[in-house]
């Protein structure tokens, strides 16, 4: 049967890891290229990069760096960041991603989702949502977290579904570095209405978070974390080897 | 030398790496005569069927890999390659495939029961079928070693072809051959070791 899918995180940065790292062994934790490397060596099932290099300069090193890792690496790449246009898809595609996520540029432009899916196939296109309990509605939130857009997410997620995406990354600001454990109030109500893998984000502290996740939310797919793979809080083989113990199936 | 058909479908930027990887000299290429010179092919695809069975006639690829298949030489085709494979698909309608190996591509859809997301994405284990030996292809591989699929439709009708399956709901074809011919339904190049071993044994074949 399918498995669960363990996802880290990487925000890349005028070429480099943004948040230190802090692993042994390897010579250079701020490389996103050696730290593709060992996720991918060491258990990851899939890996997100993001571009948060606003700059053009920015953008043609990231692309040299994402073709570097996509070159090393052998399990799914998914890329995000200043994704506006189907050109976008096209330039981190042609570097070896094989899925695209979209956010603001979306929210700007909701028909970019169908370009692409249409283009690309909906497997290619990945939804990434970052919502803030306001009022005690979920509200989806654009530019990193940083602009509410009043827009109601379970709604903007439907349409988001209904254009053609193809997975969902759910982002919850509430509980994003936190670390006391995935926002499930606001993953169930997302599992309730997608009809495609939903991949939760946002307040991974420790190993039982996960299996809490995966036991409560049979719906959710998969479990993306960043500071915690980083900074080694939490190791990968480990965490896999205890979701399997807990009765969890994953790719060991 | 290794040829991965050019024909206008996919990306192909992650299948030539991992044959570099592996150290075996790969190319993408629509040069007939590379082609014809090459050890092995693999007939890479994503997307629809109808459009990349159109695009590989159009291309004149059909003609050319049906060609050197007959004439004996190793053939991989992986994902929607490997689904062009077969006699006919039914995604959106009935179009011609290649027809080199037997059978039909069917929705997973009526089979796979509710409740399970379709497409099937992700990592899942291959089973090989008891009654038969393994397949050279999987000779680095082990029983339950998890590769990675990306499909909404998948290869039925064809059972005796069958050389590797895995459990969805359901049990579907994970891998097919007959002859020299061979197939993958997920993608050998984003499975990790397990995949880079699929195409070491392939380069082997």
């Amino acid at each position: 049967m399918i498995t669960k899918r363990i996802i880290p995180c990487l925000d890349v940065r005028d070429g480099r890891v943004v948040k230190g790292v802090n692993f042994l062994g390897l010579s250079d934790v701020s490389s996103p290229v050696s730290l593709a490397r060992f996720y991918s060596d060491n258990g990851a099932d899939e890996l997100v990069f993001y571009d948060i290099t606003a700059s053009a300069e920015g953008r043609a090193l990231f692309t040299d760096i994402l073709k570097e890792v996509a070159s090393t690496i052998f399990i799914p790449l998914t890329v995000g960041g200043g994704i506006n246009t189907v050109a976008d898809f096209d330039r981190v595609l042609k570097c070896g991603a094989d899925k695209v996520s979209v956010n603001s540029g979306a929210i700007r432009n909701p028909r970019l989702i169908e370009e692409a899916a249409k283009k690309y196939g909906d497997q290619c296109v990945v939804l990434s949502v970052d919502i803030k309990r306001v009022d005690d509605r979920f509200r989806v939130f654009a530019k990193g977290g940083r602009e509410d857009t009043k827009m109601d997410a379970l709604e903007w997620i439907k349409c988001g579904l209904a254009m053609g995406a193809g997975e969902l990354v759910i982002n919850s600001i509430d509980t994003d570095g936190v670390k006391n454990g995935f926002d499930l109030e606001m993953l169930e109500a997302v599992c309730k209405i997608s009809d495609v893998p939903v991949i939760a984000s946002g307040g991974a502290g420790n190993m039982e978070h996960f299996t809490k996740l995966f036991k409560a939310l049979p719906g959710v797919d998969a479990g993306l974390a960043a500071s915690i793979f980083h900074f080694g809080e939490v190791s990968i083989p480990e965490l896999k080897q205890k979701l399997y113990d807990d009765g969890i199936n994953v790719r060991l | 030398m290794t040829a991965i058909i050019d024909y206008g479908v996919g990306n192909l930027f992650s299948l030539c790496s991992s044959f570099s990887f592996i150290g075996e000299d790969a190319v993408i290429t629509n040069d007939v005569s590379v082609i014809r010179k090459s050890d092995r092919l693999v007939l890479p695809g994503v997307g629809a069927f109808k459009d990349a069975a159109d695009k590989l006639r159009e291309s004149g690829m059909a003609e050319v890999v049906r060609a050197e298949a007959a004439s004996g030489k190793p053939l991989l085709g992986i994902c929607l390659g490997m689904q062009l494979l077969f006699d006919k698909s039914f995604e959106y309608g009935e179009h011609e495939g290649l027809g080199l190996i037997s059978g039909n591509v069917v929705s997973i859809a009526p089979v796979i029961g509710s409740g399970l997301k379709i497409p099937q994405i992700g990592w899942n284990a291959l089973h090989f079928p008891k009654d038969r030996p393994k397949h050279p292809v999987f000779k680095y591989v082990a029983e339950n070693e998890h590769v990675y699929f990306v499909h909404s439709y998948y290869a039925a009708d064809c059972e005796s072809s069958v050389i590797a399956t895995t459990e969805y709901g359901a049990e579907l074809t994970a891998a097919a051959a007959s002859c020299n011919v061979c197939g993958t339904q997920f993608h050998p190049e984003k499975s990790g070791k397990t995949g880079l071993n699929i195409l070491r044994a392939f380069c082997e074949m």
